[in-house]
């Protein structure tokens, strides 16, 4: 390979990469660089990393056929019993709004709907859960067309730095159909299987009451 | 985590007869049923269990609560725990009941948690959860760790001096004070167990927790009609006000007639390695004017046999408080 070609597909590579990058395919980037870098140079790091995210998730020997309703869409997949429904969106899906935290069913990151209420994506083994209804966050609102609760904690600041959130909302998503009385601290109560490092407790509350007393607000 | 099987049991008698290929229905189980997975999943990614074949129950037909005959209720196995925690007759006459399954954990994992589950939840010990330390429950003969080491959350009722692990369920609790009664389908039929007599102290054995053995499922529980006249409470105390498990908790089952006690049912939680009947208090109780003195007495009673470790002390008055209040609580305006 001359010089001039590699240059060429590199740029090739970057210019198409840019066009869809996210904040994932960017850091997996970053991690692959990372591995490589050791070894080879950085610069055919880039060139290798690319279009190969599913190095994540190789077959297992142990492979069982699975199909998942997620967000209305089938998927049928072939995963090890092992991988539970958190790794199954996030690795296999690449549906990666859900969070892997704890992976212990302490923190709430990884909060999903199934059938319409909210579980720890991460205790549940996605093999388990044929002919359910699931839903992530990618699921109840995007861009342009956010769900109340979304737009709700845009405007009331619900949030530092992100990690938690998706688990959040999708906490008080389920929580607006669940007999929570209409307090702050009901509120709170409902909402403690949600842990938020930052601390951005008080404006998570007042997101969430501001949806429960005004359920039509403007989005955005 | 370990790799394992994972099937589904289209009926009880199916999975009994896989499951009843198993050595053990106890620590080690090399089979397990799961419902919501909430304790076995997060104990096989820890190694601390490590069941060879995984027996989906989720979709057998034991999923009803309903009202018995004679005015008591039947819960199936798979019955997730928000589901009898807002149930209204469970509301209505089992006060208890809902206030200990909502003072546990939270609003996802409840949606999850089975009723036979929770039955079967395991300690949160943590030595039992870490593979790298000595834990006769978890590997007999290899030493109790938490008697010589962090033991501020573990048990001071019931324990031997093989292990002092703490039974962190607050259903089992409520269940208890309820008197329920466990109802189990094995390879020889069908059995009934109160649920006094369920969980077994740890003394030599502590692997052993329960009178399970393979093939044996839990297909429901029954609570008795209420008693009369009865009020109930869960009263939860712990190092933060939620989502968080007991150090001392009180499940309380009485009746007042005329200012008399005529009847009480008393169980504590985060105190003991199993959930603690407290037949001592109940004696106390009974006959006696329901004031402070007599709870006071009640209390005394239930915590006599304590025996705290050198973290825990603290736990043998805040028990005693704990039960105080719990009495006061449910007996006020009586």
């Amino acid at each position: 390979m001359s010089d001039q070609s590699e240059s060429e597909e590199k740029s090739e590579v970057q210019s198409c990469e840019f066009a869809k990058s996210t904040r994932r395919t960017f850091l997996s980037r970053l991690g692959m660089a990372g591995l490589l870098a050791s070894a080879r140079p950085v610069a055919s790091a880039v060139e290798e990393s690319s279009g190969k995210e599913q190095v994540l998730s190789p077959e297992s020997k142990d492979a069982i056929p699975v199909t998942l309703r997620v967000n209305g869409e089938k998927y049928d997949l072939r995963i090890d019993p092992r991988t539970t429904l958190l790794d199954c969106l996030r690795e296999h899906l690449h549906l990666t709004g859900s969070k892997k935290g704890c992976d212990h069913g302490q923190c709430g990151a990884c909060t999903v709907h199934i059938n319409g209420r909210r579980v720890n994506s991460c205790l549940c083994l996605a093999a388990m859960h044929e002919d359910e209804e699931i839903t992530t966050v990618e699921g109840i609102g995007q861009p342009g067309n956010l769900h109340a609760v979304q737009a709700a904690f845009l405007a009331h600041d619900a949030y530092q730095c992100g990690y938690c959130t998706s688990g959040q909302i999708m906490s008080a998503v389920a929580l607006l159909k669940e007999p929570c009385g209409s307090e702050d601290a009901e509120v709170k109560e409902f909402m403690s299987g949600n842990i938020c490092r930052c601390g951005a407790y008080p404006n998570i509350v007042a997101a969430i009451q501001s949806v429960r007393q005004n359920p039509k607000p403007k989005a955005g | 985590m370990k790799i394992f099987a994972l099937t589904r049991a289209s009926d009880s008698a199916q999975a009994i007869a896989a499951a009843a290929k198993a050595t053990t229905a106890q620590q080690g189980a090399e089979i397990r049923f799961i419902g919501g997975g909430t304790t076995l999943i997060d104990l096989m990614k820890l190694n601390v269990e490590q069941p060879k074949t995984l027996i989906d129950i989720n979709r057998l037909p034991l999923d009803k609560i309903e009202a018995l005959p004679d005015g008591g209720l039947t819960i199936g196995a798979v019955v997730r725990n928000s589901d009898l925690a807002y149930h209204p007759l469970v509301q209505k006459n089992y006060a208890v009941l809902s206030e200990a399954i909502l003072s546990g954990a939270s609003a996802q994992l409840r949606n999850m948690a089975t009723t036979a589950g929770n039955l079967l939840q395991r300690t949160r010990c943590m030595y039992f959860r870490a593979t790298d330390m000595p834990c006769n429950k978890r590997e007999p003969g290899s030493g109790c760790a938490a008697i010589t080491g962090a033991n501020r959350s573990l048990a001071i009722l019931g324990t031997s001096e093989h292990c002092i692990a703490t039974n962190p369920s607050d259903m089992n609790v409520a269940m208890v004070a309820l008197e329920a009664t466990i109802h189990v389908r094995g390879t020889k039929g069908e059995r009934s167990i109160p649920i006094a007599d369920f969980h077994v102290l740890p003394g030599n054995t502590p692997q052993r927790e329960t009178v399970l053995e393979p093939g044996d499922l839990i297909t429901h529980v029954t609570l008795p009609p209420p008693a009369p006249g009865n009020r109930s409470l869960y009263l939860k105390l712990r190092d933060r006000a939620s989502y968080e498990f007991a150090l001392a908790s009180a499940a309380v089952v009485i009746t007042v007639a005329d200012g008399k006690i005529t009847r009480a049912r008393i169980a504590l939680g985060g105190v003991g390695t199993k959930p603690w009947r407290s037949t001592e208090a109940e004696d106390e109780l009974t006959g006696q004017s329901a004031t402070e003195a007599v709870f006071r007495k009640a209390a005394g009673a239930a915590l006599r046999d304590a025996k705290p470790q050198s973290q825990n002390g603290f736990k043998v008055e805040l028990a005693k408080r704990c039960l105080v209040h719990g009495l006061k609580l449910a007996t006020q305006n009586a």
